[in-house]
């Protein structure tokens, strides 16, 4: 028997990695990648309190929330193919016509 | 229990239908345009596809219309269709409409291809307009990443500029940043209540005492839809962004995914009586309005002008969050509305004047506008005052209703920092006009006559300022009982 | 007490692999790690008893989703990250700032979530229970996925899509 705070901790960790990775690291793709990290630490949390409140309906949210990943990652694939064919790099900080 | 029992219950009726008859039609809509892109003649169906998205959307109004009449929960208790859900379908299908009027003749300039162009500002109406009526939190988010999504791409859409595909990865990597905190927002509020329709999260809420974790809940999911509004301290992508994306679609973007996400607010703050709400609001509407009309201060660029501006009027907008539910609810709703015309029509104007590969965005290339075009001159005059809240114009009555909701909340610290702001951010908008009449214009060259359908989008965002600056009083209304509704 | 042991086995897989993605500067490498974070969370939803998640966590996550991640990697042929200053705003503002967000939500997390414990099997997750609550209590949102889906492909075609004044210069310069 695990106690739900483990998982939840867990899943806390994961997305705190994740919010680490994308303020820190400088490679678009990696940047991508951080969230996605965030997103299965969000999902470790449903699961989790799916399992304590004995309901489905946080595993259903889980199904959705991969969809809506998966609709993010082609999306966001392709406007960094597009950004990566007008600059020539992969490099946030080169990416900066705009700037604040 | 019988099969046929089950099947039975399992089937939708015709008035759940009903129930999402606008979002229906849009898809349909969206879904022949994309069929029809490729069969018709590039050259000749730019304007044939336009006319069918705009079709598109007015049956989409008339059909919120029709639905109107027939309120009620559909598809299990996902989404409710009461006046709250039918104002902000009405304003969203109506901003479509205006905007997708705006871009016919941004398309010819640019050469965009405009098939997907049309279909994705469909189908993005889609999402907002459930967001709208969803009152379970799985429909929003699914709602609100269709609306994102959309705009991700639509915003990346001058494949030409390089800053617009910057803007397309900026607006995403952010935006998606913003639905991850979002997301970690519902799970915990799923952990506090063990459910993710409104309606039980409020009654559990309201029955016992309220975990730390709803605190922590609200808390993350304000993060998020602060991204989406551009409410400070997550604003730092919007200039970058409407910069960088298309002028219609800043037109679009800064006006029907907000409107989107302030009705989702508006249930999540009020409808769930979210614990919590008042500090969180207090804090971000100050740091908007005061950061984004800051920031407008030395912007020579138009559009990011504008940007710094939206930024402030979430801030504004974000007042009325703060205030008493009967009285705050429908003056954010008005904000919503005014803010909507006014900002539409500002960015037609920037659409139209900065010309093939948007050349003439500098607040210089605008003098002499009033020599040069005297039409869209009166009508940029208009809409800037709208902005800065000059009475007879919607800009006014938005921003008193919203400061005297929070005079009545007592909220009298909120009230001085708007009203402060509000004088700021006249100077900016003021210095436009000033070159706009003042100065002499730098190039001579005569500007390309007004076409029909921008003309039409401008004379239905100018009147609709001036009205709802004239006689308020019928939307108010609309508003308040739409209050009355979101509250029982 | 195997649960437990299972769990912190692959807890710790996760939680190496997650910081791996943050310390490797070649994006191939965190794209595999992540992909071991994705397994490792497989098992973690195993001993939650949601047995249809961790299945679909395998194939559409740590299959589709980050194959797609692998390909893109290969197509750009990204190299080593450059070690740029990265923004001053990030480090300031940022890293305190979530640091003190993470410490909140993890006392809030432990401190008021009760140590309840949960294991395989306390909850009825077969296929059929999670088949009839997605199409029938949330066919609405299974229905609008379809419509972001559309989206993403659509998306997907316009930006990837080579526009031709790139090529024009390219050919001119």
């Amino acid at each position: 028997m695990v106690p739900l705070s483990y998982y939840l901790v867990l899943s806390g960790v994961l997305f705190a990695c994740g919010v680490t990775g994308f303020l820190i690291k400088r490679n678009i793709i990696t940047i991508f990648m951080s969230i996605e990290l965030m997103l299965n630490g969000v999902n470790l949390s449903f699961v989790a309190f799916a399992a304590h409140w004995h309901a489905l309906s946080g595993q259903i949210f889980v199904f959705f929330v991969m969809v809506v990943a998966a609709a993010e990652a082609a999306v966001g694939l392709a406007i960094i193919i597009a950004v990566y064919r007008t600059r020539e790099t992969l490099n946030v900080d080169q990416v900066n016509l705009l700037k604040l | 229990m019988s099969l046929a029992f089950q099947a039975s219950q399992a089937l939708p009726r015709g008035t759940d239908y009903l129930r999402i008859l606008p979002e229906l039609v849009l898809s349909i809509f969206g879904m022949i345009i994309m069929v029809l892109d490729p069969v018709v003649d590039q050259r000749r169906n730019q304007k044939a596809l336009g006319t069918l998205a705009l079709i598109g959307s007015l049956a989409a109004i008339a059909s919120t219309l029709w639905q109107a009449r027939a309120p009620g929960l559909a598809f299990w208790n996902m989404v409710q269709v009461d006046t709250f859900s039918v104002f902000f379908h009405f304003l969203i299908t109506t901003i479509t409409a205006v905007v997708i009027l705006t871009s016919y003749e941004y398309m010819e300039v640019q050469q965009i291809r405009v098939g997907e162009y049309y279909a994705l500002i469909l189908f993005g109406a889609v999402g907002m307009c459930l967001m709208s009526s969803a009152v379970e939190l799985v429909l929003i988010f699914i709602a609100l990443e269709i609306s994102s999504i959309s705009t991700y791409i639509l915003a990346g859409f001058r494949r030409r500029a390089a800053i617009s595909s910057e803007a397309s990865i900026k607006y995403f990597l952010l935006g998606s940043f913003a639905t991850a905190f979002f997301l970690y927002g519902v799970a915990l509020m799923f952990g506090a209540t063990g459910s993710t329709s409104i309606p039980t999260i409020e009654q559990h809420l309201r029955s016992g005492s309220i975990p730390v974790l709803a605190y922590v809940a609200i808390a993350l999911m304000f993060v998020g839809l602060g991204f989406k509004v551009a409410a400070a301290p997550f604003h730092v992508w919007t200039p970058d962004v409407y910069e960088g994306a298309p002028a219609p679609i800043v037109g679009f973007m800064s006006t029907a995914p907000k409107a989107a996400v302030f009705a989702v607010l508006l249930r999540i703050m009020f409808q769930i009586h979210a614990p919590g709400r008042l500090g969180l609001i207090w804090v971000a509407a100050a740091l908007s309005m005061t950061l984004g009309n800051i920031g407008a201060l030395v912007q020579q660029n138009v559009k990011r002008l504008l940007a710094y501006s939206s930024i402030a009027h979430a801030g504004y907008l974000l007042v009325a969050f703060a205030a008493l539910p009967q009285n705050g609810i429908p003056s954010a709703m008005f904000y919503t509305a005014s803010y909507a015309a006014m900002n539409i029509g500002a960015f037609a104007v920037v659409s139209h004047f900065g010309g093939a590969g948007e050349r003439y965005v500098t607040l210089e290339d605008y003098s002499g506008l009033g020599r040069r075009s005297p039409v869209l001159a009166a009508a940029l005059t208009l809409f800037l005052l709208s902005l800065i809240g000059i009475p007879i114009t919607a800009g006014f009555f938005a921003k008193f209703y919203v400061f005297s909701a929070a005079l009545q909340a007592n909220l009298v610290g909120l009230v001085i920092i708007g009203v402060i702001n509000s004088a700021v951010a006249a100077y900016y908008y003021l210095r436009v006009i000033v070159v706009v009449y003042m100065h002499d214009p730098r190039d001579e060259s005569v500007l390309p006559a007004v076409p029909l359908e921008l003309g039409a989008a401008l004379a239905i965002t100018a009147l609709t300022t001036i009205y709802l600056g004239l006689l308020p009083g019928r939307v108010l209304d609309y508003a308040s009982r739409s209050a009355g509704d979101l509250l029982h | 007490m195997l649960h437990l042991v299972l769990f912190l086995i692959f807890g710790a897989i996760c939680v190496a692999g997650a910081v791996n993605l943050l310390v490797q500067r070649h994006p191939i490498n965190s794209a595999l790690s992540l992909v071991a974070v994705m397994a490792s969370l497989a098992v973690e939803y195993l001993l939650l008893g949601a047995e249809f998640v961790a299945a679909v966590q395998v194939i559409v996550y740590a299959g589709a989703i980050m194959v797609l991640f692998v390909f893109v990697i290969m197509l750009l042929n990204a190299g080593e990250e450059a070690r740029t200053g990265g923004s001053r705003v990030a480090i300031l503002f940022g890293i305190p700032g979530m640091l003190a967000g993470s410490l909140l939500v993890a006392w809030v997390l432990i401190t008021h979530s009760g140590t309840q414990e949960v294991s395989a099997g306390a909850l009825p997750g077969p296929p059929r229970e999670i088949a009839n609550l997605l199409f029938h209590d949330f066919l609405l949102p299974f229905e609008v996925t379809s419509v972001l889906v559309l989206i993403a492909i659509m998306g997907a075609v316009v930006l990837a899509a080579r526009p031709e004044s790139i090529e024009q210069q390219k050919r001119e310069g």
